[in-house]
C-alpha cells in the first residue's frame, strides 16, 4: 500500500472501478506488478470473483465459460503469457465469444532484460493474428478511455479486445 | 512398451456414460474435443444445456469452472478425454482452489489419442488423473473401472457440496458415431437463450 494515492495507483484503481462499472465480476490473473491492485481489490471484492490461474491459456477459456452463464470476466496477465494463449483464442475466434484481456507489456519501452523481448514485441502480432483488437495505453491519462472503450468494444459489440499496458507507463523494472 | 500396453478397464463409453448422466437435461454440460463432444453429442443430440468442443484442445474444464462460477445454482459437467485434460492439467489445479460446490470433471479416460490413431497417453503409463486431482485439492474424488462404480459416480453428479473429479476408465472402443454442428457461435447463442432468454 506504499503506492497510495500516486499516480500509479491512481490509474491503476480507476481501471479497476471502470471494469467493475462495466460489470465486469470474473478476474482472472496470473499475477504481475502492474496488476497488483486489480488483484488486490477483486480479491477483497465481495462482489467480484478472483480467479487465480496455473496460466495464461485457463483465462481465455473461463472467459468462454463466463459469457455461456452470463457473466462478465477479465483476464490480467503479462505479456509473456501472450504465446501460452494462442491456440485456446481459437474458441473466441470460433464461438464469437466476447473476451477482454488486459495485459501489462514487457520487451517493450526501455526494458532491461533481453528475455523479454521475443515475446514482449510478438504480442500485438500474435494477438492480432488470432482476431484480437488491441489498445494501448502509453500513459495514466490514456488508460481509463482505453477501458471504457475496451468494455464496449469487448460486451456490446462482443468482440475480442486487449488493452496493452505500455512499459512507458508502468515503468520498466530495474536489474 | 506401449505395443504390450493393456488398457486397464473393460467398459465401453457408450454404455457407462447414459447410465452415468441419467436425465442429461438436469445439467449444464461442457464437452472437451474428440470423443468426449461424441459421447455428449450422441447422449443429448446437441440440446441446449451442452456446448461440445471440437477444437482449442484443454479448454474445456475452465469452460466448465467459468460456467459454474456464473451459474453457481446449476449443476456443471464438463466431460473430457484424457488427452484433453493432460493438456490442461493446470485446470484441476485452479478448480482445487476456488472449489465450486457445483462442478463436477468426468474424465473419460481411454488411455489413447483416439483421434490421431490411437497413440497412448500418460495414463496408461504410470500417470494417474485421479491421484493429480486429489492432489491439486479436490476434495471428493471416485474411480469407475467396473460396473458395479457407476451408481456412486451418478450420486456424486447429482449431488456434492464441493467439486468432483471421476475418473471413468474406459476400453479403447471408439465413441458413438455422431454428426455434430462444428460452428460454436450457434451452439453458445442456443445455450445463451435456453439459459438466460438472450440472443
Amino acid at each position: 500500500m506504499e503506492q497510495q494515492g500516486s499516480a500509479e495507483s491512481r490509474w491503476q484503481d480507476d481501471l479497476y472501478d471502470l471494469l467493475r462499472e462495466g460489470g465486469v465480476t470474473l478476474f482472472s490473473y496470473v499475477p504481475d506488478a502492474g496488476h497488483k491492485v486489480a488483484i488486490e481489490r477483486a480479491l477483497a471484492d465481495p462482489g467480484a470473483i478472483a480467479v487465480p490461474l496455473t496460466t495464461e491459456q485457463e483465462g481465455v477459456a473461463l472467459a468462454a465459460g463466463a459469457h455461456l452463464g452470463g457473466a462478465r470476466s477479465v483476464l490480467l496477465m503479462q505479456s509473456s503469457g501472450t504465446g501460452n494463449c494462442t491456440n485456446m483464442l481459437s474458441l473466441i475466434a470460433n464461438g464469437l465469444f466476447p473476451f477482454l484481456a488486459v495485459i501489462t507489456m514487457r520487451g517493450d519501452f526501455g526494458e532491461a532484460n533481453p528475455w523479454q523481448y521475443a515475446m514482449g514485441q510478438a504480442v500485438q502480432p500474435t494477438l492480432e493474428a488470432m482476431g484480437v483488437i488491441c489498445l494501448r495505453a502509453e500513459t495514466p491519462a490514456d488508460v481509463a478511455p482505453a477501458t471504457t472503450a475496451a468494455l464496449s468494444m469487448a460486451f456490446t459489440a462482443e468482440r475480442p479486445v486487449a488493452i496493452l499496458l505500455s512499459q512507458r507507463l508502468i515503468g520498466a523494472k530495474a536489474f | 512398451m506401449t505395443s504390450t500396453r493393456k488398457i486397464s478397464s473393460g467398459l465401453d463409453r457408450s454404455e457407462v456414460i447414459p447410465k452415468l448422466f441419467g436425465d442429461p437435461s438436469d445439467f449444464l454440460i461442457i464437452a472437451g474435443l474428440a470423443g468426449a463432444a461424441k459421447d455428449i453429442g450422441a447422449l443429448a443430440r446437441e440440446a441446449p444445456n451442452t456446448f461440445l468442443f471440437g477444437g482449442a484442445m484443454g479448454g474445456a474444464t475452465m469452460t466448465g469452472l467459468g460456467l459454474a462460477l456464473a451459474q453457481p445454482d446449476r449443476r456443471v459437467v464438463v466431460v473430457t478425454g484424457d488427452g484433453d485434460l493432460l493438456m490442461s492439467i493446470g485446470s484441476l489445479a485452479t478448480i482445487g482452489i476456488m472449489k465450486p460446490k457445483n462442478l463436477a470433471v468426468v474424465c473419460v479416460d481411454n488411455e489413447l489419442y483416439g483421434e490421431t490413431g490411437s497413440q497412448a497417453t500418460h495414463t496408461g503409463q504410470g500417470v494417474d488423473l485421479r491421484v493429480v486431482a486429489s492432489g491439486c485439492g479436490i476434495p471428493v474424488t471416485h474411480e469407475v473401472t467396473n460396473e458395479a462404480d457407476i451408481a456412486q459416480a451418478a450420486r456424486l453428479l447429482r449431488q456434492s457440496n464441493s467439486p468432483v473429479f471421476i475418473l471413468l476408465k474406459v476400453n479403447g472402443n471408439p465413441p458413438p458415431p455422431y454428426r455434430r454442428n462444428w460452428h460454436a457461435h450457434e451452439s453458445k447463442s442456443a445455450f445463451r437463450h435456453a439459459l438466460l432468454g438472450k440472443r
